[in-house]
């Protein structure tokens, strides 16, 4: 059994009174192992910061429970609570230095000054830092004072770290310097993350586990690839990575497309919802038996990728993506006929 | 600098002091220039009948500290002065605590109100300054009188048998001096914690500071300009306070402000005053001074 560190039970978050009352979490059970960068991912409003409030204590929940370690800390107020949190406005203190807002924790624990400076400065030296420890938070870029905030969390030594969308106020580029620095401090501490993020991709390269959430459910808990490859229902599937929605007819040979099409070693009964990656959709001559065919509606390119819209004979379509050709190859052209295959096991099945 | 630099520099400095000149040439007729003439009398003979005589001697500022025996000519400290400025500073200093006390929590209250509410509770705040301090005073003497409001409220709630007496004793002073500055203390706290980023609260209580130490080591620190601005703003009119200790305290409860006007009526010492009135000036610029050191220090740190 996996070693859980802090886990959620039949939680319930209602704000507001009566008939405005908003469930901004309906019946979250989850659980966090050990040592693992879990992302919480879903759509603005799905309820992500409201959990990790609900965690760090800032909120009491409606019903359920929260349990560290086993023990039930849903009464603890937020400053007895060994848990941590990034704040997405980084609400560093602008009346301290850079080396004070890193103590900070540490000081109000009562630790001894000496420990506070030494903690401090290895902590420093893990955002690398060092060189600002004098400085005011005001002094500081966007990504250093993010540096702070993350130095500031974790000197403590937290149980679990709460980030919500701590990457969000930084350029593309600095995000992604930060997100291989999150994933690096996450190993050397081994402390538990807790990630918030509505952006998929940040979600599928950094973490272990991705908690999918929506509308105040959580909806699929996984692996990245489990959640890629095998996503539990449409909301999921569309969520996460780009994907084509097929609607189908199961029966015993497999799933009939409404072009006639059939799919086998698909399990389904009566009408269906099917999912392939754009990336899972093979291309081949146009007579090449067994293929469907299909006309190039419109070529979409990315680089190293293409991605083709392609409509099926009863004018479903479906995206397909390729790689590009390479120099001086001349590729697929608008208008085009082609025929296409599915990667076998590439096909799921949806529950609506 | 490069020369467009140069010539923008000079540029906005110029315009710096035309835009300014007004202001400046009235602060200096009407505020150097009075200054000067008190100064000017500080060293003057006092006339018989008020008034100086154009004659230099140093009596009016011995005469602040030193007390003559007329009999003896022997030189004593002047007691009843000592007495009457160290009431005028314990008294501002006490009113300054209560007011920053009484308005704290007020001037949080009303920040972490929404906006359209908050606008109201300025506006009562305020209200009292649309009331002639006189009225207002006396309104306070009404209150507190043996017959008054409060103590027909205390004997009635059973709190006390007989009523206490408050008119004409210190507290009564502070009662209505905190309740006249209380406005000048809220206004400037709220200011400075309207500013404040509530989002630190939370930031605290998660790195484990109780609600004590968010206040003492977030909350405090963070909003002190204000803090410092609303004491100042007390603290100097309450050194010089004339009105609130005259209807208040009956004559007893002097303070520098009746005093220095006691100089230039029926003392008929005008010298006295004005030497006074200057050491009254010594001790607001010496708070003044502490001020501007206080925010300059916060500055060198960021
Ligand atoms: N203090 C509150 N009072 C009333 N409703 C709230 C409060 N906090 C959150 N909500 C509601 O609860 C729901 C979930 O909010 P939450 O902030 O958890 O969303 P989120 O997933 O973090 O969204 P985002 O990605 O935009 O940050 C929303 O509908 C929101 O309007
Ligand atoms: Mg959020």
């Amino acid at each position: 059994m996996a070693d859980v560190t802090i886990e959620a039970r039949n939680t319930i978050k209602a704000f507001g009174q009566g008939a405005q009352a908003v469930r901004a979490l309906d019946d979250v059970s989850i659980q966090i192992n050990r040592g693992e960068f879990f992302t919480l991912l879903g759509p603005s409003g799905c309820g992500k910061t409201t959990l990790l409030r609900l965690i760090a204590g800032f909120e009491m929940p409606t019903s359920g429970q929260i349990l560290l370690d086993g023990a039930d800390i849903t009464d603890l107020p937020p400053n007895r609570r060994p848990v941590n949190t990034v704040f997405q406005s980084y609400a560093l203190f602008p009346h301290l230095t850079v080396a004070e807002n890193v103590g900070f924790g540490l000081t109000m624990q009562g630790r001894p000054k000496a420990e506070v400076a030494a903690t401090v400065a290895h902590m420093l030296a893990l955002v690398k830092l060092e060189a600002m420890a004098n400085r005011k938070t005001s002094q500081l870029s966007g990504g250093q004072q993010q540096r702070v905030a993350l130095a500031r969390a974790l000197a403590p030594k937290p149980k679990v770290l709460l980030l919500d969308e701590p990457l969000s106020a930084l350029d593309l580029k600095l995000r992604k310097e930060m997100q291989v620095e999150l994933k690096r401090l996450q190993t050397e501490t081994g402390i538990t993350f807790v990630f918030v993020t509505h952006d998929q991709e940040e979600a599928l390269t950094m973490s272990d586990r991705i908690g999918v959430m929506s509308a105040g459910k959580l909806q699929q808990v996984g692996s990245p690839k489990d959640i890629y490859t095998r996503p539990v229902n449409r909301f999921v599937a569309g969520f996460i990575g780009e994907t084509n929605f097929l609607p189908a007819t199961g029966g015993a040979g497999g799933a009939k497309l409404g072009c006639g099409a059939v799919i086998d070693g698909v399990a389904a009964n009566g009408a269906v919802t099917l999912t392939i990656r754009p990336e899972q959709v093979r291309l081949t001559a146009a007579a090449e038996p067994g293929a469907i065919p299909a006309t190039v509606t419109l070529l979409v390119y990315f680089g190293t990728d293409t991605h083709l819209h392609l409509a099926l004979p009863d004018g479903a379509s479906i995206v397909a993506r390729v790689q590009s050709p390479a120099t001086g190859e001349a590729g697929l052209a608008q208008g085009q006929q082609v025929g296409l295959r599915f990667a076998p096991g590439a096909v799921q099945v949806l529950e609506d | 600098m490069s020369p467009a630099e140069d010539r923008q520099a000079r540029l906005s400095a110029r315009n710096g002091w035309l835009l300014s000149a007004p202001a400046l040439v009235i602060l200096t007729i009407a505020a150097i220039g009075p200054l000067l003439i008190v100064l000017v009398y500080s060293f003057l003979t006092p006339g018989d009948y008020g008034n100086v005589v154009w004659e230099f001697s140093w009596n009016g500022w011995k005469s602040v500290f030193v007390e003559e025996d007329i009999f003896e000519g022997t030189l004593s400290l002047a007691d009843a002065h000592l007495t009457i400025f160290w009431r005028s500073l314990s008294l501002s200093i006490l009113t300054t605590v209560l007011t920053f006390l009484v308005g704290f929590p007020t001037a949080w209250w009303i920040a972490t109100k929404p906006p359209k509410a908050r606008a109201f509770w300025l506006f009562l705040i305020t209200l009292p300054f649309w009331t002639n301090i006189l009225v207002r005073t006396f309104a306070i003497n009404q209150i507190i009188r043996n017959e008054g409001v409060l103590n027909s409220l205390l004997i009635w709630a059973g709190v006390i048998d007989s009523p206490i007496q408050l008119t004409y004793t210190p507290t009564a002073l502070l009662i209505g001096m905190v309740y006249v500055y209380l406005p000048l203390m809220v206004l400037p706290l709220f200011a400075a914690i309207d500013r404040f980023d509530m989002r630190l609260l939370e930031a605290g209580y998660d790195l484990y500071a109780s609600r004590w130490q968010v206040l003492r080591r977030i909350i405090l620190p963070i909003v002190k300009p204000g803090i410092i601005a609303g004491s100042i703003l007390v603290l100097v009119p309450c050194l010089g306070a004339y009105v609130t200790p005259r209807i208040l305290g009956g004559g007893k409860m002097m303070m520098l402000g009746n005093f220095i006007e006691l100089q230039f009526g029926q003392g008929r010492n005008w010298p006295l005053g004005a030497a006074l009135s200057i050491v009254l000036l010594v001790i607001v610029t010496a708070a003044l001074l502490i001020y501007v050191r206080a925010l300059s220090g916060e500055k060198r740190h960021g």
